[in-house]
């Protein structure tokens, strides 16, 4: 079965405002909203007009995470996905671990395309699909704006620094999706329902034979330094004065 | 104790990239620092010299490789392995080439990897923004090997060059590269503008701009005062300005003497990629836009008007 496995983190929601926690253990998520990363949305979307093309036959979507992560399963399921998968695991999951246990999935799966987001906006490591590709050894075609398949072999374009970057790839391949890819599909309420009745398998560490390994301690959390609120110009001219006296015109 | 710090530079082929510099700011404020820098490219000779002029720069490891033209980060991932044997700590820049390139070599090293540095305080202790800079974290590393790490550009200065001369040290390294990743090509805006990330000056523009034609008031001041031009996030979508102009947590973060920010609201993610601009200046006709919070110096009204004036007041 020609498949694809996308990978789905639960995060913060990008419209909530972070605050760190006063003793500086971690920032604060009590009666916060969660959402799928909006890396990996796009992801999702991607697979499934993929899918819809008739380019691939199943859409396995996976989390890394607490039971709570089934919520954003769930999600994208309603989206379209055909199964989940849910690896329990709890507190602090480096990308190493995370790709360790998306290998073991790669393993069972055999997908002949993989979709991650280029980073969680969370934790903004941006590691886990060039970890998963350089430990299953297959290419990676990171920051994704736009993917083109043809048999064996994907073309992808690429937001870098300099502009836009063609590479192509074989498969299977990891591709890390960027912004511009698609713009991901809303959920309709037919589909919360419908979702509810798809496959979500959970499964642990042990049984897919993954050692979890926490090497970075998180020492603290702080607050950014805080910018000094400036003043207010009348018009053009005391702009262009006020610039002019910093020594910057 | 000495560290023995490998870096992996960043060039277009002939031109060493302005953030490798800034690595070796990061890698230097670190006792005992011992510096490397590795030259990955199919010709080493115009890049490696001028790395080998960068301040605290101890030697300079050369790669030649014609499968080098082009930075795939497949391709660049096993050599970088291959030269990593004798270092503790590997660096690229927080670019897109550093950031592919870094996570492919810490996967093959099984190594941790601390993203987006902003400060090292010990050999296993660094600093980095999370949750789009509204966090920063300290992490220690109790890793028994090697940590990886990619700098954040704008929290370090380049450093200086000119008056150093590092050895230059010809590596051979023999490893079999994959033929599974190719580059087909790369379309590059040119422009005379200077460059965003290491620009003095950058003028950005957001959806207010309201089309690619929009932008030319925005083109015509950075000419004027010799500055970058950046964009929002919804200008590039909506395809005022194109993808290399993004500032902020999914683009570029940038960290310019005068920041310029017109008809741009002041989302968070926008904001995480100014934070480090010495001076802000917003335009924008809602004086209760965010943006208003973080500059400056702020002027409330249409840009349309006030863009030309202060250019025809430039003069
Ligand atoms: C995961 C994620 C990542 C993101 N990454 C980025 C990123 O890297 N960079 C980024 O910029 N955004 C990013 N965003 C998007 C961000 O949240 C905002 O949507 C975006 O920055 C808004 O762009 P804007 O300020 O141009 O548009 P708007 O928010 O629409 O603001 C337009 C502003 O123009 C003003 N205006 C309108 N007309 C005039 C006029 N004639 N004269 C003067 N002022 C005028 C308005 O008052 C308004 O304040 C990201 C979002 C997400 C979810
Ligand atoms: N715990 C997780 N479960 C599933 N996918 C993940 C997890 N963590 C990271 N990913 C995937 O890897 C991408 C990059 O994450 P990161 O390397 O943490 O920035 C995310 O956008 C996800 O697609």
């Amino acid at each position: 079965m020609k498949r694809i496995l996308v990978g789905i983190k639960r995060v913060v929601d990008a419209n909530v405002r972070i605050r760190v926690k006063p003793d500086g253990s971690g920032i604060v998520t009590d009666g916060v909203k969660m959402a799928i990363n909006p890396f990996d949305e796009i992801a999702l979307e991607e697979a499934l007009r993929i899918k819809e093309r008739g380019a691939a036959e199943e859409i396995v979507v996976a989390t890394v995470g607490p039971a709570d992560c089934q919520q954003q399963l769930r999600t994208a399921l309603a989206m379209g996905a055909d199964r989940a998968l849910h690896v329990q695991a709890e507190g602090v999951i480096e990308p190493l671990t995370v790709a360790r246990a998306l290998l073991k999935l790669i393993e069972r799966e055999q997908p002949f395309l993989v979709i991650l987001g280029k980073q969680a906006i969370d934790d903004d490591n941006g590691q886990t699909g060039q970890v998963l590709a350089a430990l299953w050894n297959r290419p990676q075609a990171t920051y994704a704006s736009k993917l083109e398949l043809s048999g064996e072999v994907a073309r992808v374009t690429r937001e870098v620094d300099a502009g836009l970057e063609t590479i192509e790839v074989d498969l299977p391949a990891v591709i890390t999706t960027d912004l511009r890819l698609n713009e991901p599909r809303y959920v309709k309420l037919p589909d919360i329902m419908k979702a509810k009745k798809k496959p979500l398998d959970t499964l642990t560490f042990a049984a897919l034979a993954v050692e979890p390994r926490q090497q970075l301690k998180l020492v603290r959390f702080e607050p950014p330094p805080q910018r000094q609120k400036g003043v207010r110009v009348k018009d053009a001219a005391e702009l262009v004065d006020a610039l002019r006296k910093k020594g910057l015109l | 104790m000495s560290v023995k710090i490998l870096i992996v530079a960043e060039h277009d082929g002939g031109k060493l990239n302005a953030s490798t510099a800034k690595c070796v700011t990061c890698a230097r404020s670190l006792a005992g620092a011992e510096i490397t820098v590795a030259v990955l490219a199919a010709e080493v000779a115009p890049v490696a010299a001028q790395a080998a002029q960068l301040t605290g720069v101890n030697r300079v490891l050369t790669v030649e490789n014609a499968a080098n033209l082009h930075p795939l980060a497949a391709v660049l991932a096993p050599q970088v392995v291959a030269l990593a044997g004798p270092f503790d700590l590997l660096l690229g820049p927080s670019t897109t080439f550093g950031k592919d390139l870094i996570a492919r070599v810490a996967g093959l090293l099984d190594a941790p990897q601390v993203s987006d540095i902003m400060a090292i305080e010990s050999a296993t202790r660094f600093r980095r923004p999370v949750y789009a800079g509204n966090a920063i974290l300290t992490v220690e590393s109790s890793a028994a090997g090697k940590i990886v790490g990619t700098v954040r550009s704008a929290s370090f200065e380049a450093a200086a060059s000119g008056d150093a001369s590092a050895p230059i040290e010809t590596a051979t390294v023999k490893v079999t590269l994959p033929t599974h990743t190719r580059f087909i090509s790369v379309s590059a805006a040119k422009s005379d503008r200077p460059d965003l990330q290491t620009a003095a000056r950058v003028v950005s523009g957001g959806r207010a701009l309201g089309s690619a034609d929009g932008f030319k008031i925005l083109y015509s001041l950075a000419g004027r005062m010799g500055a970058a031009v950046g964009a929002s996030r919804a200008a590039v979508d909506a395809g005022y300005a194109p993808n290399e102009m993004q500032v902020g947590q999914t683009g570029k973060i940038i960290a310019p003497e005068l920041y310029v920010a017109v008809g741009i609201s002041g989302a968070i993610q926008h904001l995480t990629g100014i934070k480090d601009a010495r001076t802000i200046v917003a335009i924008n006709k809602d004086a209760e836009a965010p943006i208003f919070e973080v500059a400056d110096l702020g002027l409330v009204g249409d840009l349309f008007q006030i863009i030309p004036e202060i250019e025809r007041l430039i003069g």
